[in-house]
């Protein structure tokens, strides 16, 4: 544990927490983009029973990846956990009851052979899909903006907004770049497990998916030029016990892409998300699907880790007070939860991966209208 | 000073998303174990029948375990939505075994559950029977990690208050994993589950028993329901039993308001079997007292005394004078940090620092408050001794119901008896809604037991919340109740339809057999 100061412990558990909202962005993502696509690329029932089991199997093990992404925060990231989850409320509230919509739409939808039953569950899906797509970019938008929230000296935090304050046309756009995103990874995953003309439909769906990704991406990053950024100033313990009050912060304009010119291979990041995003597309142009996949989610992965990287060392800046924002040094646990949530996830992450594959390697293959038909737990 | 509505709305949103969540979660508990028998059984003996049984429950455990998934989401998200200050103050301890939970169990669960339903062609007989345990291993960690966060919430162990960053944190994180409250409470709420789970399979497939239908499949799962019920109905009593023991050691005033002892009595205490407890004039009207029992299960000897309510009252009153001088360093301590004066103080009195919060209640100073002040919170301390004297009471009640439920059920079966009795079919079809009845008294004892306290002795509930506005509440409660609702009927028009189609609608194969079976000598399997 020597080794390990706290400073090393923080950055590690900002990487960690990037790779699980990578995890889930990938894993669960494309589950969400599955949904948003089922009313589109699947017309008849059958079709959408097709979509609808692709995702099937998996789906509950890849949402895990956002319970754990939620748990994580809690323990390595109290503050941040609390500040951002009762600050954006009603937004989370309504992630929660989309996300609420998945599980009963996948298991419900095909127990009733009515058709309109069906229709409504199929919308449900979309909106369990499209929901939660829109509003974590959204959230994203908001980090990118700093919240409204300020603490009194007990630490007690109030939040100065509403639900409608999070909608600004920057946080839009962050929201439709997590969408056009995941449908990108959605599109891709159901080339991979279906055929015929679903796939076909899919294919073109992931095309114009990852054009409005590119388009938007760049216009995000062109927006975020002109933005207000935040900076600390003078210096700051890497190493002190968490006191989010103790340090002065501005807002500079262009400032998030300091750590751009700083340190000039983080600019890997941004590359990583335009360059899969074009190789998903020509790939899926090759027909080559699984090499699409991996293209997209390679995209997936420079997308969250170029929000990241533009607001490191923060990850929750005030708009209202930004010497009170949650940054690295001063919003994580303590040093042995740190060391203890560590040591946990060294073990546990590589047999989560290690069973996941298995999983995956033994549902391997498509998924048709008559592998559905002939298995009775199909959904 | 916090607004009361938005404290009582929390709280209200939180005991019922909880309640509806653990609508799910025992039968979850129960029926995962249950499967993994049956499917043990058809590895072994190779019979088909024990292939569809598992496969018929399965299907019934995957309606349920959707909806246990789909409730549990609003759990890990609700801390931080609702209980933003609580999330802050204890985050540090209480967020790992949440996150651990993910990590170990909820993963191992939720993924292996697609391979559960999907994977009985792709898998080798062993290789399924694998997985279906991992689904029950997965639960049952589960629920071991969340009990471990909710044992901490009623004996707080292995944590200290950190004045640089204003919370708990962890001190000695073995202390926190190894809890006996949370050991003795995990054990107790998945017995709880597992007779959930014996109960849903007796009463179905005594339905069944009831319309001619199924005799072989239900006699065979009513077998293995009988007895796995009766040791879990046994495991629930005994474990309660150890928990009302950690109870007397760590929460005494829970223990006190559950027997509305308001007197500390010569030892051993009587136990207050039935009455009307009183909250004006602090005593138990009619009273009914079996003499020693209190004193002998609370403490397991016959000389410890078992304080009451009014002396725990008076103690609480010295802890709180005590807590105002914690509170008083720590204002000190947070402006001028090296001030070794308050450090000294505040060590001190660190213990009590929660006893002091309850202060700001009714003064946001805390450091000013007036005798009377402290006597209201003294009072404070005492939850709501009628409910837990009642709820407690048809809990352990209907524990013991089970346990004699499920030794004539284990006769009968041992008997080969089970499809004899009508009356004892319609018995248990009519007790269906018990087990969910008692555990979720069991967990409002738990929980209201623990008030006013989210933390015991550490954070008071009004101080735990979120600074929300009430209507955001009322629109996120209104929401739940409406939303939770329509998922409600969803679910039990699929459970029920699902039911009454019955095994021979999904698997003819077992009907089949099912005829023939009646014809075979008893105990014929």
């Amino acid at each position: 544990m020597s080794y390990l100061t706290y400073e090393h412990l923080r950055v590690i558990w900002w990487l960690l927490l990037g790779v699980l909202l990578i995890g889930f962005a990938i894993a669960d993502g494309f589950d969400l983009g599955t949904a948003i696509l089922l009313p589109f690329v699947a017309k008849t029932d059958g079709e959408r029973r097709v979509v609808i089991n692709t995702v099937g199997p998996v789906w509950e093990g890849n949402q895990v990846w956002l319970i754990l992404g939620g748990g994580a925060i809690f323990a390595a990231w109290p503050l941040v956990y609390a500040v951002s989850f009762s600050g954006f409320y009603l937004a989370m509230l309504l992630v929660l009851c989309a996300l609420i919509l998945r599980p009963a739409g996948f298991k419900y939808r095909s127990k009733l052979e009515n058709t309109r039953w069906r229709e409504t569950w199929d919308w449900l899906l979309f909106v369990g899909g499209f929901i939660p797509a829109l509003i974590f970019g959204v959230a994203v938008g908001n980090a990118l903006l700093g919240a409204p929230f300020t603490f009194d000296d007990t630490m007690r935090m109030t939040y100065h907004g509403n639900l409608f304050g999070l909608l600004t046309p920057f946080a839009l756009l962050c929201g439709l770049v997590s969408v056009a995103m995941l449908t990108m990874h959605g599109g891709t995953w159901l080339a991979v497990k279906t055929e015929g003309p679903v796939a076909e439909r899919a294919r073109s769906a992931t095309l114009y998916a990852g054009l409005a990704l590119i388009v938007l991406f760049a216009l995000g990053g062109l927006w975020v030029k002109y933005l207000d950024g935040y900076q600390i100033v003078g210096a700051i313990a890497h190493d002190a016990a968490s006191n989010p009050l103790g340090k002065t912060v501005v807002r500079k304009s262009g400032q998030w892409l300091a750590n751009y010119s700083a340190q000039p291979w983080t600019i890997l990041a941004p590359i990583l998300g335009f360059g899969g995003a074009l190789l998903a597309m020509l790939a899926t142009r090759a027909q080559f699907a699984i090499g699409a996949f991996i293209a997209s989610s390679l995209a997936v992965a420079g997308v969250v880790a170029t929000a990241g990287l533009s607001l490191f060392p923060f990850i929750l800046p005030s708009s209202t007070d930004p010497s009170a924002s949650l940054t690295v040094w001063d919003a994580s646990s303590s040093r042995m939860t740190l060391f203890i949530m560590l040591i946990a996830a060294l073990v546990f992450v590589p047999i989560v991966l290690a069973y996941t594959s298995f999983i995956y390697y033994v549902l391997r293959g498509k998924v048709t209208e008559d592998k559905v038909e002939a298995d009775h737990f199909s959904y | 000073m916090i607004d009361n509505v938005t404290v009582e709305l929390s709280r209200l949103q939180f005991g019922l998303t909880a309640m509806y969540h653990f609508l799910f979660v025992p039968l979850t508990l129960g029926l995962s174990i249950l499967l993994g028998i049956f499917e043990s059984v058809y590895v072994m003996t190779g019979r088909t029948i024990w292939r569809d049984i598992t496969k018929y429950w399965g299907l019934l455990f995957g309606i349920n375990f959707a909806m246990g998934v789909a409730t549990g989401i609003t759990m890990e998200f609700q801390f931080g939505t609702n209980w933003a200050y609580y999330s802050h103050y204890v985050g540090d301890i209480f967020g790992v075994p949440l996150a651990i939970e993910g990590l170990m169990a909820f993963f191992l669960e939720a993924s292996f559950i697609g391979l559960f339903f999907f994977g009985w062609d792709r898998l080798s007989r062993v290789g399924h029977l694998v997985v279906t345990w991992l689904v029950a291993l997965g639960s049952n960690l589960s629920a071991l990690c969340i009990l471990v966060a909710n044992g901490w919430m009623q004996h707080p162990v292995g944590a200290k208050f950190n004045p640089a960053s204003m919370r708990m944190e962890v001190a000695n994180f073995s202390d926190v994993l190894f809890n006996p409250v949370a050991q003795a409470k995990f054990v107790h709420t998945v017995s709880a589950g597992y007779v959930t789970g014996a109960v849903f399979v007796m009463a179905i497939s005594a339905w069944f028993l009831l319309k001619g239908r199924n005799i072989a499949f239900a006699k065979r799962s009513m077998t293995v329901a009988a007895s796995f019920g009766l040791a879990s109905a046994l495991s629930v009593v005994v474990l309660g039993d150890e928990s009302g023991y950690n109870a007397s050691e760590n929460q005494k005033m829970k223990l006190a308001a559950i027997e509305a002892m308001w007197q500390t009595e010569a030892a051993p205490a009587s136990f207050t079997a039935f009455g009307f407890p009183d909250t004006v004039t602090h005593s138990t009207r009619d009273a009914i007292e079996v003499p020693w029992v209190m004193g002998l299960i609370g403490t397991r000897s016959f000389s410890e005394k078992i304080p009451g309510i009014i002396n725990l009252v008076e103690a609480n009153k010295a802890r709180i004078a005590s807590g105002e001088a914690a509170y008083g360093a720590l204002e000190q301590l947070r402006k001028h940090p090296e001030d070794t004066a308050a450090r000294t103080s505040f060590n001190a009195h660190v213990d009590d620092l929660g006893y002091g919060l309850l202060l700001k209640r009714y003064t946001d100073k805390v450091t000013d408050a007036t005798p009377e002040q402290i006597s209201k919170a003294a009072w404070d301390t005492v939850p709501n001794v009628p409910a837990l004297f009642w709820t407690f009471r048809i809990m352990v009640g209907l524990g013991f119901f089970f346990i004699a439920f499920f030794a004539f059920a284990f006769w009968l079966s041992a008997k080969h008896r089970l499809d004899t009795y009508n009356w004892f079919l319609r018995l248990a079809l009519v007790i269906l809604p018990l087990p969910w009845i008692a555990a979720e008294l069991g967990w409002f004892v738990a929980e209201n037991g623990r008030q006013p306290w989210t933390i015991d002795g550490i954070l008071p509930t009004f101080l735990s919340t979120s600074s929300l506005t009430a209507g955001n509440l009322w629109l996120s409660l209104g929401g739940f109740v409406l939303f939770y609702s329509v998922l409600a009927v969803v679910e039990l028009y699929l459970m029920v339809k699902y039911i009454k189609l019955g095994p021979e609608a999904e698997f003819p194969s077992s009907t089949a057999l099912g005829a023939p079976a009646l014809s075979l000598p008893k105990g014929g399997r």
